[in-house]
């Protein structure tokens, strides 16, 4: 398994080739990753880009942020991409939606259905008093500390950090308003995310934040992401609701007046 | 503290400030550690709108995030800490007279009006325009907005994951008030949304009492 980030990415290992194979020719592949439990990984990418999410051994989260990369103070909004959407619960069809009510990426396909738009990531503050440190360094890194990181190599600063969404670790709120975490759905679910605008995607891969075991658990997370198409008013997608669709419109009138097709 | 405790059955020791927000309009305060905040709705069924940040270092945001994982519910009541973005304690609610707020579904804006309700609700006012007007007098921006607090405002998050704007569970005159944990900035929007039923579709004033907190 490939520790580093392959660059280029066409160069992905052989020994992974078998996963890629029958989605994606290996000299499209943008970003081909393996970041280890307790890492992160950042890039920007450019819009109409797959991005697949992997779950290697069961033990993954994907603790993710989108910005828009020409001016980052535009970003994921959750509140915004729950309310307009109605709907909590991660799932294909997603729309991932700014403060601006554009839409930075859709999610496209998702074998998992273990995700979470409510809690976020960890921080230092819980993962010391859980585990006993939550420092980037450490054995069991807080989420907030790995995305510092990863934004600070992008120009941004903790003040830029907005609440996250995560991948592959369930929770679900019964009729009382109590959360249940529901784990993983094991080794092997993936998430393909696709870029509708230029975005800077920070991601953690660290234990979700209401993970019930005592011990941490985080194992590696595959990111493969390839250049391909956006979503266009062909698509399902583009009209699957009243309130998708003005997004999708509000899209691409910033990027026709910003020279972006 | 319990459940139970209201606005009317806890002491906030002696009144500092009182003042009328205006329907529609935006309002901040520092508080001091250990002061107390009311806040009322005093026509009924309005959502307030609510940030806080920590006076000595507004990186430090509220983070609805981090306060959902210290607590076993979704809604926020009597008892709840509203912690910063890094887990700290800014503020805690001391008093509650209507049992449950939100702070999963965030303030409204004139973008996500255009997605929700249609591009000809452009020209409306909106939360987002308050904290963003109200914050650049306290050197806060755009970067610092982030997912807020709705005082009195009633969001369900039914089993299937659907989530609602309901009719207020609030009524003229209940009220909810925090205590200062830390020197804390408060960013407030009362509500200008008329578009869906979080204010009765007609936003009404607000109430801000500062008082010094219990001696005990």
């Amino acid at each position: 398994m490939a520790a580093a980030p392959a660059r280029p990415a066409s160069s992905w290992p052989a020994a992974d080739e078998a996963v890629v194979a029958g989605v994606v020719a290996a000299d499209r592949l943008v970003w081909a990753e393996t970041v280890a439990g307790g890492g992160y990984s950042h890039k920007v990418l450019a819009r109409g880009t797959t991005l697949r999410l992997t779950d290697l051994a069961g033990d993954a989260c994907a603790h993710l942020l989108l910005f828009n990369a020409d001016q980052p103070f535009e970003r994921l909004n959750v509140a915004d991409t729950v309310k307009v959407q109605w709907q909590v619960y991660a799932a294909a069809g997603q729309l991932l939606l700014s403060d601006q009510g554009r839409v930075l990426a859709t999610v496209v396909a998702d074998s998992s259905g273990r995700h979470d738009t409510i809690y976020g990531t960890s921080t230092a503050v819980r993962n010391t008093a859980r585990y006993g440190d939550g420092a980037a360094q450490g054995a069991t890194p807080a989420g907030r500390e790995l995305f510092a990181l990863a934004g600070a190599k992008n120009g941004l600063s903790r003040r830029d950090l907005p609440p996250s969404v995560s991948f592959f670790q369930g929770v679900r709120i019964d009729d009382d308003g109590r959360p249940g975490f529901t784990g993983s759905a094991g080794a092997g679910a993936s998430v393909t995310l696709r870029t509708e605008m230029p975005v800077i995607v920070l991601i953690a891969n660290t234990a979700h934040p209401l993970d019930d075991r005592a011990d941490y658990a985080s194992t590696p997370l595959e990111v493969l992401a390839w250049a391909d198409a956006p979503t266009t008013p062909a698509d399902p997608l583009w009209d699957a609701s009243p309130e998708g669709r003005r997004a999708f419109v509000n899209t691409a009138d910033y990027l026709a007046a910003r020279g972006l097709k | 503290m319990t459940a139970t405790a209201t606005t009317a059955t806890v002491d906030f020791g002696a009144e500092l400030s009182r003042e009328t927000v205006a329907a529609r309009a935006p309002w901040s305060a520092v508080l001091t550690a250990g002061q107390v905040l009311t806040i009322v709705d005093l026509d009924g069924n309005q959502a307030i709108d609510f940030l806080a940040y920590a006076a000595a270092d507004t990186a430090r945001a509220y983070s609805a995030q981090a306060t959902l994982q210290e607590q076993d519910s979704v809604y926020l009541s009597v008892g709840s800490v509203l912690r910063d973005n890094e887990s700290n304690p800014l503020l805690t609610i001391i008093a509650d007279d209507c049992g449950r707020h939100d702070t999963l579904g965030g303030a409204c804006s004139k973008e996500s009006n255009t997605l929700r309700y249609g591009l000809h609700t452009w020209a409306q006012h909106a939360c987002v325009e308050n904290f963003l007007a109200e914050g650049s007098r306290r050197v806060l921006g755009k970067r610092d907005l982030v997912s807020n607090i709705n005082w009195f405002m009633n969001v369900p998050v039914d089993p299937d994951g659907a989530l609602g704007i309901v009719d207020g569970i609030s009524a003229p005159g209940l009220a909810v008030s925090l205590r200062a944990e830390t020197d804390t900035l408060v960013l407030v929007s009362n509500c200008p949304q008329i578009n869906n039923p979080c204010n009765g579709f007609n936003p009404s004033r607000a109430e801000m009492i500062i008082s010094a907190g219990a001696t005990s």
